[in-house]
């Protein structure tokens, strides 16, 4: 798994993590209304992807592992969307 | 791995003191030391419920007062739910019982399994430390009133944090076993059904956990920090309190459910004499349950002051959950048909098991109606309705897996017959407690009330009757399993065809010589054996 | 031989039997490291659940209260929120290099990478603390609104997870130099791995959606 190529594909990785931050804080410089977290989750998203891939290695591992990393990620989703659902479709008398 | 267990001597023998058992590996051990402490403090949680009904006996105050009910109810929910019966079968006999049943020496990670017992064990102390200042919100710590309230909140809620990590530590070790441990030809559809339901449960608690682990730490937060998070004085949400909360406690009904229908679908088999029916049904239904349970949480929200929309979405979704808990049901009752039913103490929990759990599991859904639950929500209903699906469900299948595994965990025989009576007792019992409760819920009887109106005072009366007959029941339960009557069991009394019982009882510390390699499923026996024989 | 005892008891004719033949235990390195991996990646999922909560209150109230997030997020110190931003990615890409050079047995670079990545963490936990001081010398507590309840608690739980991060990694390093770890004995080094990078991963949600939003 560990070769000559491994260090420099980090060190491309991390500048890529670097390019990516400085995206993130650009990006909020502007104003996109109601985009504004969308797209800062959307580049967080890329950027979480980039280390889960190549620094934790999930692009070697089997199946199982990528539902494992990738099914509390709907949980979390489904917390949300549920809760929300409540809050904002309440009625209060 | 070490080499000095011997193969001849069983784990019981292998070492004694202290020290032999609070620093064991041994996933038996662990198991029975589970055993030992969830039975302890169901004696406990017991002991205050009983006192609960005796305080129900009139109308008015028998014996406690108000505040006190109020603590007496919150200990013995508290208890009830977070010492006993979420570790309960699957840290007890999850424990004992898997490694042996997929052919391994122990679980993956024995040395965090110890740990997982010691975080049981701190957490369990922290519980008995806030003894000394009880809180009084009843288990479920609703917000605001647990934030406001006099009583001391920090501490169990703290413990029960604590106690989190145990059940989070041991599903992850449960799961990882059960995926790489399983011996040579034991694959996923020769699994035993234990340990479907096991590794379904499993899933619950490495998933569900650290929601209401962070929920609770939120809790203390506001309590000791003014966090906002469900303060409506702080622009905050009491109802995200229950929105967190019953996204871990829904699922953690089924924590305490999985493993006890696991145990059923190893018993019922064995004393039918016949193959399961419906193997796959089973077990994919138990990961089915894993799924779905995470979408229903609402159900218990329907009067919190919920948006409409959200609670018909969240009833109808109820519904579908019962769907693979039927199934389950019905795949049991055809594994009887026709079979020779023998009806040891363990069968006989077990069928009871399944009449309790059904109707435990019917009236659920009566509460899962939308319009039906704005009635009977918070009333003695719910209170029947659960202890019908904790007790005639969860502690039956615990009762019938502590005598179905007892000559292999201690080696040693019971009387069958005492075992019986005590069964019977407690099967009468139960119904004498609960079923009343059914009634007086229906008529409008609330639940964590200190008093009644007159009118109630018979079905109150009956109920608290019932506990005594029940207790009596306990007791000659445990002098049955105390008291064996033989010293000697054999490696398989009952003609099972599972792993473990491939095994001398007790087993040895390291279980097997060499792994096994299995051709094929554990449950190929039955019908074709008494037609050859 | 007990099964064979258990063969005969049961009286089964044999195509029934769940037969067993000998094998060599199978607890071997190569399992213990994938299950090790296995069960990282479990806990993995438990901590970003444990966030979770954390997440969705973000969502709601933030929702619910937008001048209340766009206000308060704008009062932090979005310098020093980026600053801790590199220093956790680079204390990333540092941690995987340790991870890969144990494979090869370069115990050298393994120390230099755990050091950095250990200072790197202090030096994020002197920005916190400089960050929560000024803060709260300023009268903005947990208690002040609703953003700072989850600027605090969010803040507050990832910062335990520094510290929990910087012990594990501080024992890794001590075996290291104690020479336990090499080429054949690596899955502790690779575990604790994989738990900082889920430190920095909260992070990189963490900072768009308090500082940024
Ligand atoms: C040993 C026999 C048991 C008896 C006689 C019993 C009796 C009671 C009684 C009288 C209440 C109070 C009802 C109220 O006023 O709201 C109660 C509540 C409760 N019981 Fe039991 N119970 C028993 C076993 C169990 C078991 C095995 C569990 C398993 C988890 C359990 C869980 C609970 C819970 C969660 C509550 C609600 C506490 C609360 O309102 O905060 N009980 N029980
Ligand atoms: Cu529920």
């Amino acid at each position: 798994m560990v070769n000559s190529n491994t260090y420099k594909q980090y060190f491309n990785i991390w500048l890529l993590l670097m390019f990516l931050t400085v995206i993130t804080v650009g990006a909020a410089q502007f104003d996109f209304g109601s985009l504004n977290i969308p797209i800062a989750m959307l580049i967080a998203s890329i950027k979480a992807g980039v280390v889960a891939l190549h620094f934790m290695h999930l692009k070697y591992e089997d199946g199982m592992t990528w539902i494992f990393a990738t099914y509390p990620i709907f949980l979390l989703f489904l917390l949300i969307a549920f809760s929300a659902t409540d809050i904002f479709t309440r009625v209060v008398n | 791995m070490s080499q000095s267990h011997s193969f001849d001597k069983s784990y019981l023998e292998d070492g004694t003191g202290f020290k032999s058992w609070f620093f064991t590996h041994d996933h038996k051990r662990l198991g029975v030391m589970y055993l030992w402490a969830i039975g302890i403090f169901f004696i406990l949680a017991a002991i205050a419920s009983f006192l609960i009904r005796f305080e129900h006996l009139t109308p008015g105050q028998t014996i406690v007062d108000a505040q006190t009910y109020n603590v007496l109810f919150t200990l013995h929910g508290a208890v009830m739910v977070f010492l006993f019966i979420v570790p309960g079968v699957a840290a007890s006999f999850g424990n004992f019982l898997i490694p042996l049943m997929i052919g391994a020496r122990d679980v993956i990670f024995p040395k965090l399994n110890l740990y997982s017992f010691w975080v049981y064990c701190a957490g369990a102390i922290i519980f008995l430390i806030a003894l000394a200042a009880p809180a009084d919100t009843g288990w479920t710590f609703y917000t605001p009133y647990s934030i406001d309230t006099g009583a001391n909140v920090i501490l169990v809620t703290f413990g029960v944090f604590v106690l989190g990590f145990s059940s989070i530590l041991t599903g992850i070790n449960f799961i990882v076993s059960i995926h790489k441990l399983r011996a040579p030809g034991l694959t996923w559809d020769r699994l035993p059904l234990f340990c479907w339901a096991a590794y379904a449960t499993s899933l619950l608690q490495v998933l569900a956990t650290p929601v209401v682990g962070i929920t609770l730490l939120l809790l203390i937060g506001e309590r000791y920090f003014g966090l906002g998070f469900f303060d409506p004085a702080k622009g905050g949400d009491p109802v995200l309190f229950q929105h967190f909360f019953w996204f871990y406690s829904h699922p953690a009904v089924y924590i305490m459910i999985l493993p006890a229908m696991g145990i059923i679908s190893e018993v019922i088999p064995v004393f039918s004499r016949k193959p399961i029916f419906g193997y796959k049904a089973i077990a994919y239904s138990s990961l089915a349950i894993a799924l779905i349970s995470f979408l229903v949480w609402g159900h218990h929200m329907f009067v919190s002051g919920q948006s409409k929309l959200i609670n018909i979405i969240f009833s109808v979704i109820t519904f579908a959950v019962a769907v693979p808990t039927a199934i389950k049901v019905f795949n049991w009752l055809w594994t009887m048909y026709k079979g020779s039913i023998e009806l040891s103490a363990a069968m006989l929990y077990s069928l009871a098991f399944i009449f309790l759990f059904t109707i435990g599991g019917l009236t659920g859904l009566f509460l899962g109606a939308l319009a039906a639950d704005v009635h009977l929500h918070d009333t003695y209903f719910v209170v029947a309705h659960m202890h019908y699906v904790m007790i005639g469900g969860t502690v039956f299948g615990l009762f019938s897996a502590i005598h179905f595994w007892y000559p292999k965990m201690w080696g040693k025989m019971f009387d069958e017959f005492k075992a019986k009576i005590a069964f019977v007792l407690i099967f009468i019992g139960f119904n004498i407690v609960f079923f009343p409760q059914f009634i007086l819920g229906t008529l409008g009887m609330p639940r964590r009330y200190f008093n009644y109106s007159p009118e109630f005072a018979t079905l109150h009366q009956i109920s608290t009757y019932g506990t005594w007959i029940l207790g009596i029941g306990f007791i000659i339960m445990l002098y049955a399993l105390l008291r064996p009557i033989s010293n000697k069991a054999e490696a398989n009394p009952y003609k099972s065809a599972s792993l473990e019982w491939a095994m001398p009882s007790p087993p040895p510390t390291l279980n097997f010589e060499k792994i096994p390699t299995l051709t094929a499923s554990t449950y190929d026996y039955g019908t074709k054996l008494e037609q050859e024989a | 031989m007990p099964f064979m005892k258990f063969v005969k008891s049961l009286a089964l004719p044999s195509e029934m039997l769940p037969p067993i033949i000998e094998e060599e235990s199978h607890f071997d390195p190569e399992t213990e490291h994938s299950a090790a991996k296995l069960g990282m990646w479990l806990f993995l999922a438990t901590e970003l659940l444990l966030f979770g909560g954390l997440f969705a209150a973000y969502a709601i109230f933030r929702a619910k209260y937008p001048e209340m997030f766009l206000e308060g997020s704008a009062s932090l110190d979005v310098v020093l929120g980026t600053v801790n931003t590199v220093i956790l990615i680079f204390s990333s890409y540092t941690v995987a290099i340790a991870v890969s050079a144990i494979q090869e047995n370069r115990i050298r670079l393994v120390k230099w990478m755990l050091w950095i990545t250990i200072i790197c963490a202090a030096i994020f936990a002197v920005n916190k603390y400089f960050e929560y001081s000024y803060k709260i010398s300023n009268g903005i507590t947990p208690g002040t609104d609703i953003f700072y309840s989850i600027y605090y608690a969010a803040t507050g739980v990832h910062m335990l997870h520094v510290f929990i991060g910087m012990a594990v990694l501080g024992v890794l390093l001590k075996k290291v130099n104690e020479g336990r770890y090499h080429k054949g004995n690596f899955t502790a080094i690779e575990i604790g791995g994989l738990y900082w990078h889920l430190v920095d991963l909260i992070w990189i949600y963490l900072f768009p959606l308090l500082y940024l939003a």
